[in-house]
């Protein structure tokens, strides 16, 4: 049974919608959680429900929907480039407002329930051919931004003072980053849906960075996690026919659990072989 | 041919004026501290000679052109910021981006740099944990290899903001060595600011002390003065000498009650 569902079309087409978002969301990934966006992340993949419900409403593709409101918060909290605490709760604001809208957009629209849940839980075998071409292109254009953008964009992420004094543009690669992350987020919630966004693109991301200091490694384990996660996740729900999202979300999971354990295991290694230890600075 | 010249620079935000009239030279390999309270404009002047902030009148060259357009490399090691702990970054990354970090694209496996980055390690002492992470790394080494970040694109001037802070006395002594050194050595001139002239007093060449509202410029024996320092302030100020260090004593900011963002009543 699990060779037959193999050999089908619309499982190919799942797996190859499944690789380019998971390259992509690890790709961007390391940015994200270098810049401490993640909460960004959620905010632009709820509005990006909003956006999606406001375009069932209207009788209009969901995933221009999607895209629409994904850029739209890209954009404005790109512009805003707040930091910190200030961002934070300008993102909390923006996130609770745009969700009520979304909630209005969803009793207003007459359709099928399953549609309003594909959009929350993701439904990647519900991928057209269509549907991977448009991933394939937007997935491109991310990732050609990406590598243009590679190295100011690290190097304003982890020292924006010196970066600055480079002068790099800090404000309009802020930008670039969130609209680059609003067609990631689009992207990433046609197949793991909007409350699982952060699974592909936050996840493998943070358990790279446990496994690494060295930047380019830490990116392609990134990607590699993701995708091990996504292609994993939809195999295994052909295999028992749980939610594919499920299975993504608890194997990239168990990938960051592993990589803590891996960090913190050699980090004691290394306490026990250096005698004396190091006196260490206060962090204020 | 001096390499920095400031001309009647003035800053000004909003009612409130941090310097104006403020005018100095400086020559290849001299060694400038910028000394004064909190809030009186040290970083602000450091992110003037950057090319970050516009001044409210006045100009500054850096060899012969205003920073702001960056026809030169200009050193900069800012006030002490400790890094995340689990940032993706070994030292050579960091000081790898005081090379190229600003250009597009992605960084080339090239020998050169890499020999130049090895370089800079090595002059401040940081080879040792090159590839270390820097967000494991004590303060110390981590200004140390700022240090070389700043050094590596062998820049024309060095700007260094409070880069003593929060370092122990050995730490301090090496940082300013290190400055020392490349200054006689490759005639850059540097930039000091800190809060404690002690650290920096057997090598500066002038001092510029910033006071609320005025200003003065000199050698150490010429401002670090009762006279200069009362003038500054306006009132009575005490400038000892105590074995090799210079203590200041009446001055209204003694208990550091300036806070940054504070308005000044004098
Ligand atoms: N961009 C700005 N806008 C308004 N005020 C500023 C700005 N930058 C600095 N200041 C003010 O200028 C004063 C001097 O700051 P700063 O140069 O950091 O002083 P210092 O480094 O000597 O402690 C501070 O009171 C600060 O609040
Ligand atoms: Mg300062």
């Amino acid at each position: 049974m699990f060779g037959q569902l193999l050999a089908q079309h619309f499982v190919h087409t799942a797996l190859w919608a499944g690789a380019v978002v998971a390259i992509v969301s690890g790709a961007i990934g390391v940015f994200v959680v270098s810049r401490g966006m993640s909460f960004a992340v959620h905010a632009i993949s709820e509005l990006g429900f909003t956006g999606a419900a406001g375009a069932l409403v209207v009788g209009i593709d969901p995933v221009l929907g999607i895209l629409g409101g994904s850029l739209l918060v890209g954009l404005v909290l790109g512009l805003l480039s707040l930091r910190g605490r200030e961002r934070d709760s300008a993102i909390g604001a923006v996130l609770a407002f745009g969700l009520g809208v979304g909630v209005l957009f969803l009793s207003l629209y007459q359709g099928y329930a399953t549609e309003a849940t594909n959009l929350l839980f993701g439904s990647i075998v519900g991928v057209s051919d269509g549907q991977l071409r448009d991933l394939v292109i937007v997935g491109g254009i991310v990732l050609v931004g990406l590598a243009v953008l590679y190295r100011p964009l690290f190097f304003s992420s982890v020292d924006p003072e010196i970066a600055a004094a480079r002068g790099v543009p800090l404000r309009a690669l802020s930008v670039a980053i969130f609209l680059l992350l609003g067609l990631t987020t689009a992207e990433a919630i046609q197949v793991v849906g909007v409350l699982l966004v952060l699974t592909l693109v936050i996840t493998p991301a943070a358990a790279a960075q446990r496994l690494t200091a060295r930047p380019g490694l830490a990116l392609v384990l990134s990607v590699a996690i993701a995708l091990g996660s996504t292609e994993g996740g939809i195999l295994l729900s052909l295999e028992k026919s749980w939610p594919t999202s499920f299975f993504i979300t608890t194997l990239s999971f168990a990938a960051y659990v592993a990589a803590r354990i891996y960090d913190w295991s050699r980090g004691r290694q290394k306490r026990l072989s250096s005698s004396p230890p190091r006196r260490l600075w206060a962090v204020r | 041919m001096s390499v920095v010249t400031v001309d009647d620079l003035a800053l000004r935000f909003g009612e409130r004026t941090l310097f104006e009239g403020l005018g100095f030279e400086l020559e290849r390999g001299e060694l400038l501290s910028v000394l004064g309270p909190n809030g009186t404009g040290k970083t602000s002047l450091i992110r003037v000679l950057l090319g970050l902030l516009q001044p409210s009148a006045g100009r500054v060259v850096v060899e012969g052109c205003p920073p702001r357009e960056r026809c030169h490399r200009i050193g900069y090691v800012p006030q002490q910021r400790i890094f995340d702990r689990d940032v993706v970054l070994r030292g050579r990354d960091l000081v790898r981006f005081g090379l190229d970090g600003h250009r597009w694209g992605f960084a080339r496996l090239d020998g050169e740099a890499t020999a130049q980055v090895d370089a800079a390690l090595a002059e401040v002492g940081a080879s040792a944990y090159a590839d270390a992470p820097v967000g494991r790394l004590s303060g110390g080494e981590q200004q140390r290899l700022r240090m070389a970040q700043a050094l590596v694109a062998d820049p024309v001037l060095i700007l260094a903001d409070e880069p003593l802070l929060s370092l122990d006395l050995a730490q301090q002594r090496a940082v300013v060595d290190l400055l020392d050194a490349r200054r006689r050595r490759a005639g850059t001139p540097v930039v000091f600011v800190t809060h404690d002239i002690n650290p920096v007093l057997h090598t500066v060449d002038r001092v510029l002390y910033l006071a609320p509202g005025s200003w003065a410029i000199g050698t150490p024996d010429e401002v670090l003065t009762s006279d200069t320092l009362s003038r500054l302030y306006d009132t009575d100020v005490d400038v000892l000498r105590v074995r090799d260090r210079v203590v200041v004593v009446g001055t209204p900011d003694d208990q550091h009650v300036h806070h940054v963002g504070e308005e000044h009543v004098h």
